[in-house]
């Protein structure tokens, strides 16, 4: 088994910069989701992992290994593609073994790999038949077990669930994890779909224009996104964005939308102190605020635009100032369009983002540690 | 038993369909009578009585049948001779036609190069190019360099001649096979060789085989330039050419027959074979 080492990878193609200087290591056993918007070079960069697109300059190391210059073959990796890409001229017993058969493994060791992969995928039954004759969901199982009969040490996955239907992508997320979390390989998986990474993954790399923004355990993405792209970016609904005003009253920072003030937690107090008199934005997710049918204390009064019942909550749209923002309740909340409500913000979950750069602001880690 | 009551406007919409369908279905016949009435009076005539040839109104089914007319027609000086040139010609022309376009046809389905564009204008550009401007020039290289009247400078010149359909119809072969198998292949272990031995040879040798059979039969029907490089040696359409107008009625039908029928029973084959093949998944 062996952890990935990227390091300073380029790939252009053309004028277009696909990975632009990209380093990232992922540990050994690790499952690390490469998530971003199309066009972004997760893609790219996972191939150049493969070895099916040499980067442009840029290190990869696959344990101690230099892989950089390799073929795929002698990578010591595997692959399921977003098409599946099993070969429609073989029947799945031989697509299965195929990996196998080119590295002149013995008869019946094949015969007991495929097997076993088949078994854990559930088409053992299915393995005289030809691709053309299963479905969607049986051929992107068949991709899967081909990746994992031949035990490599790295395991790459393009998009793997993007062809299947809602349902059917459910079940097999599942399923998948389970399964990746038992075989140990160390897994970078591509996907575009935010759900997916935060179910699946260790870590999310989130990238966008071939540069990783973040690289992070899927809680903390979630919950710290490095800047207003993440924010942006993950989350059903994403996060909120408020824009206000920072100004200084007697030592303490408050943030002033319209005449409401949010108060930072104390850590972040001084970071916030130096954009007195400036703007800053407020990230808040969805379900972080309280949405209050009376008047309270610290409650900022808005009203209601769209109310949502999705089952689980009650997702209100509201309007502050010039911020429209999501608010997610529980589903017994009642609302209607243009009624008054409350929300609070409870501190601690309020992000504060610079508004030019994007960036999150961080507490000051040395000041507290000191 | 309930009948559905339609109003005048279903009824009109309906009225239409029907109609509609009724006008494609004429239209499909007609065009397929225009292909095969010909074919079949052909058919008819090649194994009718030499009386019967000769007769009018012509006869619509070969009775009473008899092979005495193409009996006839192989019998006659040259036949055998030609028919083993246009053999002997086409099979060359194939082999080396798609020897030389399975590279190419690979090349321009998976590579951008420079010039790839201009390249696939040109292979067409021979094409277009109208064959009759360049006989005179071609058969007089072909004397000077000692090549006239030889079969194989006849398969030369038909290889020139199919190339560019045979170049295209491989590649866009080659091009319906998903990057992506080679790709896997590669990641399980084969190199460049292997991946195309192994995955994408089996997948495109249906349609290489039945563009080489396509190679075959525009060899085996092609006339101008057999009947241009050869004069002892002729291909079968080129001596059934130069005999067409101060020979029999018999020998015409024939003859026709004769020439026909291996191009139907490949395009069948070439048919049946596409089909068969893997179904819709090389697609």
């Amino acid at each position: 088994m062996a952890e990935i080492r990227i390091e300073n990878a380029v790939k252009t193609f053309g004028k277009v910069v696909a990975v632009d200087n990209v380093s990232l290591t992922v540990h050994e056993h690790e499952f690390v989701v490469l998530l971003g918007p199309s066009g972004c070079g997760k893609t790219t960069l996972l191939r150049a992992i493969a070895g099916l697109g040499m980067v442009d300059s840029g290190r990869i190391m696959i344990g101690s290994r230099d892989v950089t210059y390799l073929p795929p073959k002698d990578r010591n990796i595997s692959m399921v593609f977003q098409s599946y890409a099993i070969f429609p001229h073989m029947r799945v017993f031989d697509n299965i073994a195929f990996g196998l058969k080119m590295k002149r493994m013995p008869k019946d060791e094949i015969k007991r790999r495929v097997q076993s992969a088949a078994e854990l995928l559930h088409i053992e039954n299915f393995l005289d038949r030809y691709p053309s004759q299963m479905s969607g969901g049986q051929r992107q199982r068949v991709a899967v077990a081909r990746a994992i009969a031949v035990h490599a040490e790295v395991l790459l996955m393009d998009e793997p669930l993007s062809n299947l239907d809602a349902l059917l992508r459910l079940e097999m997320r599942a399923e998948l994890k389970r399964l990746l979390a038992e075989l140990k390989a160390t897994t970078v998986y591509v996907t575009h779909d935010q759900i997916e990474a935060l179910s699946m993954g260790d870590r999310i790399a989130v990238m966008r224009e071939g540069r990783i923004l973040q690289f992070d355990s899927p809680t903390k993405v979630y919950d710290m996104p490095a800047d207003r792209f993440v924010a942006g970016f993950i989350g059903t609904p994403p996060m909120n964005f408020l824009e206000g005003q920072v100004r200084r009253h007697d030592g303490a920072v408050s943030v002033y939308i319209g005449d409401y003030a949010l108060k930072p937690i104390p850590e972040l107090a001084e970071t916030l102190a130096r954009y007195d008199g400036q703007p800053i934005v407020a990230g808040i997710r969805a379900e972080n605020m309280e949405a209050l049918g009376q008047p309270a204390e610290d409650a900022l009064k808005v009203t209601v635009l769209v109310v949502e019942p999705l089952g689980s909550q009650n997702l209100l749209t509201i309007r502050i100032g010039e911020d429209i923002i999501k608010v997610s309740t529980h589903p017994d909340f009642r609302a209607a369009p243009d009624q008054d409500i409350w929300i609070r913000f409870p501190s601690d979950k309020i992000r504060w983002i610079d508004r030019d750069s994007g960036k999150t602001l961080l507490p000051d880690l040395d000041k507290l540690m000191s | 038993m309930t009948t559905r009551a339609l109003d005048p406007v279903q009824r009109r919409a309906l009225r239409r369909q029907q109609l509609r369908r009724a006008g494609v279905y004429a239209l499909a016949i007609l065009i397929a009578l225009w292909i095969l009435l010909p074919i079949w009076l052909i058919g008819t005539m090649a194994f009718s009585t030499r009386d019967d040839v000769y007769g009018f109104p012509k006869q619509m089914a070969p009775i009473p049948f008899t092979t005495d007319t193409m009996q006839f027609f192989i019998d006659q000086p040259g036949i055998i001779d030609g028919t083993r040139n246009s053999i002997v010609v086409a099979v060359i022309t194939l082999a080396m036609s798609t020897l030389i376009a399975a590279p190419a046809g690979y090349a321009i389905s998976r590579y951008f190069f420079v010039g790839r564009d201009a390249y696939r204008l040109g292979i067409l550009a021979v094409r277009a190019f109208p064959i009759v401007i360049l006989a005179v020039p071609l058969a007089v290289t072909f004397i000077e360099w000692g090549m006239f009247d030889k079969v194989y400078s006849v398969a030369l010149m038909h290889t020139a001649l199919t190339l560019p359909t045979t170049v295209l119809v491989v590649s866009s072969v080659f091009a319906s096979i998903p990057r992506e198998f080679e790709e896997a292949a590669k990641v399980f272990g084969c190199n460049a060789y292997q991946a195309f031995m192994r995955v994408v040879l089996p997948l495109v040798l249906p349609g290489i085989a039945a563009s080489a059979i396509f190679t075959f039969v525009m060899s085996w029907n092609e006339v101008f330039a057999a009947t241009l490089l050869t004069i002892r040696n002729r291909t079968l359409p080129a001596l059934i050419l130069y005999q067409l107008n101060k020979s029999s009625l018999q020998f015409q039908y024939a003859g026709g027959f004769f020439m026909l029928v291996p191009s139907l029973i490949f395009i069948f084959f070439i048919r049946r074979y596409l089909f068969n093949m893997w179904g819709q998944i090389t697609k």
